[in-house]
């Protein structure tokens, strides 16, 4: 243990996903050693991202506005929304600069076990964004795993009456995976080989 | 402390980490057990899906200081890719899942009857020959008789009158209630969840509900696995049943299970 303010950012930085209590320590002074301007960025980073970041009220993206970055572009296919769990997930998928539509984040994926069903992701607002036939096709693209392909079976028989194509991204993908993990070929190959769910 | 074997479901998983995920899995022979699997989120992972929910496993398993560590999993029945795509055989699937890990509070406990329970009950839901909800239904009924909580169906719960013959006396009535007689005299009129299950007239306490014989019979058919009777049964039924049988579970339990408001019907 060691006093106070140091110790503080120890339990801090230990909070975080992927750093035990050795790398907290590390991390900490590594940080007192360096230079006081590159920490001084790095606060003030931290401060912007939780003062500035919000979610799109459209697509549940991170955004630094009402909207986020893709909702906004209107170089974006309006006619495809990828669903995806997380916002992290929009990030991989951008990567492979394959899709030129736009997003939905659903905020999880459902998983009874843990109180998680439809009500609690943001399908209700999914629904909204269909209603006005915009749109003709859907990606699902939750994770490759149980509570993802639970999800993806219950959200294509939800929107079966709509009519739209519905797809998911097909094999490469290996079961049991997150999405965030999977590598630009195997998800732009996974993107290409989408295939039709048909419930 | 050395490696040791065993086969088993896995009931849950939980992310712990950068890509490691703590698997808990109710054990043929080791009971329900909660162990590391290291680096299983990666898409590269050696495990790949073999350990999801659902998975009927055959595992090696390392002891460690708080939680063991698994060194090896090979996949005896793959359950859960027939139920995802199925969202009332997913949900129904799921709240067997929860339930089996509240009938097995104690970590390495041996549960070897909860077990067979398990795998006989996601056996039925991938096969999909019966209705997914009754299927869990039976589950739930025999699971509590497996932890010594069946529900009196035939008799009275407080004075056991209403047995119909001989057979009650040997605890194991072949009738339920006939339709005519329902809430008649001294036969089992109502059912009450803090007394044990049906009781008659006499007995009955205040706030008992009172279901239709038909549905006593069907809990009756699903307790004893009679699936001619159980396939029979009208849809009003089955409701029925499943509200008693949640709330009878869930009084005992002292719990609630999560899950279960989630289970559809087909
Ligand atoms: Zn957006
Ligand atoms: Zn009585």
């Amino acid at each position: 243990m060691y006093e106070g303010v140091i110790q503080n950012l120890i339990d801090e930085l230990g909070r975080l996903p992927g750093v035990g209590p050795k790398g907290a320590q590390r991390i900490a002074f590594h940080l007192l050693a360096a230079d006081q301007a590159d920490v001084k960025r790095l606060a003030d980073a931290l401060i912007e991202v939780t003062e500035r970041v919000r979610f799109c009220r459209t697509c549940g993206n991170v955004a630094e506005a009402e909207e986020c970055r893709i909702c906004l572009d209107p170089r974006r296919d309006p006619t495809v929304i990828c669903v995806v769990e997380e916002p992290k997930d929009v990030a991989a998928v951008e990567k492979i600069r394959e899709f030129r539509g736009r997003y939905h984040v659903l905020g999880g994926a459902i998983s009874p076990i843990d109180g998680v069903g439809p009500d609690e992701l943001r399908i209700k607002e999914l629904m909204t964004r269909l209603t006005d036939g915009t749109v003709t096709e859907l990606i699902l693209a939750t994770d490759p795993n149980l509570e993802g392909e639970a999800t993806a079976a219950y959200l294509a028989r939800l929107v079966k009456p709509m009519g739209l194509r519905v797809t998911r991204p097909a094999s490469g993908l290996p079961v049991g995976g997150d999405l965030e993990y999977a590598d630009e070929v195997t998800l732009g190959r996974a993107f290409e080989g989408r295939r039709l769910l048909d419930v | 402390m050395q490696l040791y074997r065993d086969d088993g479901i896995v009931l849950r998983t939980q992310k712990l980490g950068e890509a490691d995920r703590i698997i808990t899995v109710l054990g043929r022979s080791t009971g329900r057990v909660r162990a590391v699997a290291k680096g299983v989120r990666r898409t590269k992972s050696r495990f790949g899906a073999r350990l999801e929910p659902f998975t009927h496993v055959d595992l090696m398993l390392h002891p460690g200081r708080s939680l063991d560590v698994i060194t090896q999993a090979e996949v005896i029945r793959p359950y859960g890719q027939r139920l995802a795509g199925d969202y009332p055989r997913y949900t129904a699937g799921t709240a067997m899942l929860e339930t089996a890990e509240r009938f097995t509070p104690e970590e390495k406990e041996p549960a070897l009857r909860q077990f067979l329970l398990l795998v006989g009950g996601l056996r039925a839901l991938a096969e999909g020959v019966h209705d997914s909800r009754l299927v869990l239904d039976a589950f739930l009924l025999r699971s509590l008789a497996v932890a010594g909580y069946a529900p009196a169906l035939t008799e009275c719960a407080r004075c056991g009158a209403g047995g119909s013959g001989p057979a009650a006396a040997g605890g194991k009535a072949s009738r339920v209630v006939p339709p005519g007689q329902h809430g008649a005299g001294r036969n089992v009129s109502a059912f009450a969840i803090a007394a044990g299950g049906t009781v008659c007239a006499s007995c009955r306490p205040p706030g008992a509900a009172s279901p239709a014989a038909a549905t006593v019979a069907l809990m009756l058919a699903l307790l004893r696995g009679d699936w001619d009777g159980a396939d029979r049964s009208e849809r009003r039924h089955r409701v029925e049943c499943s509200g008693l049988v949640a709330a009878y579970l869930q009084w005992h339990l002292e719990h609630s299970i999560r899950s279960l408001r989630h289970v559809e019907r087909v």
